[in-house]
């Protein structure tokens, strides 16, 4: 019974990051369908991909209301990562995962400081008249 | 070309290591393509989306889908979007970048250790 109002918990958290900050919330969706409901790694993954429409959905149905999402650069992202991940299963098995596991988060910690860093250098021009007038452009960009 | 480029690291790297693409989406469309924060993380979900109906399509074939489990968390999820989505509308882009920045440092470190 707490197991699945954890599970609950946890999900919404995990929408919420995806709607807050573009992720999909397969990072929290994943541990939770594994730990919390006992489903295998193979299954959890399968399964979260299926969890992650609806929290999707309804993510990109209120950015598309708020003027946010560009469709066009979505359609290309979208296409091109399919053809990324059918590369990305290829090398994966005759590469040595643990190193290249560590590679990525090094990888990552540089990114987070380089977005940190901007964000902290260019203060003075990302004011309120440049986000109001981008989200006037926005609204009137045709949907889909 | 350059979108393309992001597209297949996203794959690539979500293939490779489990992280969703958004991680890998979203800090290449502000850094690279020069998106500001709000349309860089909208269009990230849509982009997502599509990965995601593709994924589920191909692990459906393999019947390895618990649409049951799925539920459980998924809608909660959606739920959850709905908020984050408006919250983001209330935050700064400083504060939403550097909050990004916070989140990647931490699943950086995870992947580190």
């Amino acid at each position: 019974m707490w197991t699945i109002v954890l599970v609950v918990a946890i999900g919404l958290l995990a929408g919420v990051l995806a709607g807050l900050f573009g992720v999909g919330g397969g990072i929290l969706f994943v541990p939770t369908l594994t730990l919390g409901l006992g489903l295998t790694q193979l299954h959890a993954e399968a399964t979260s991909l299926l969890a992650i429409i609806p929290t999707v959905v309804a993510g990109t149905w209120r950015q598309q209301r708020y003027g946010n999402v560009r469709w066009r650069s979505a359609l290309i992202l979208g296409l091109a990562a399919i053809a990324g991940v059918e590369g990305g299963v290829q090398l994966a098995e005759s590469l040595p995962q643990a190193t290249l596991r560590r590679l990525f988060g090094a990888l990552m910690l540089v990114v987070a400081a380089q977005v940190a860093f901007r964000t902290l250098h260019q203060d003075g021009r990302t004011g309120k008249a440049r986000t109001a007038s981008t989200l006037g452009a926005a609204k009137s960009a045709p949907p889909e | 070309v350059l979108l393309v480029l992001i597209g297949l690291a996203a794959g690539f790297f979500s293939a490779l290591f489990g992280v969703g693409g958004g991680i890998v989406i979203v800090p290449l469309l502000l850094l690279l393509a020069h998106f500001l924060q709000r349309p860089a993380m909208a269009t990230s979900l849509a982009a997502i989306g599509i990965i995601a109906v593709a994924g589920t399509i191909s692990y459906g074939f393999h019947g390895e889908l618990k649409p049951g489990a799925a539920a459980i968390v998924g809608i909660p999820g959606a739920i959850g979007a709905i908020a984050g989505t408006a919250l983001q509308q209330r935050l700064a882009n400083r504060t939403l970048s550097l909050l990004f920045a916070l989140l990647l440092f931490g699943i950086g470190l995870k992947l580190l250790v």
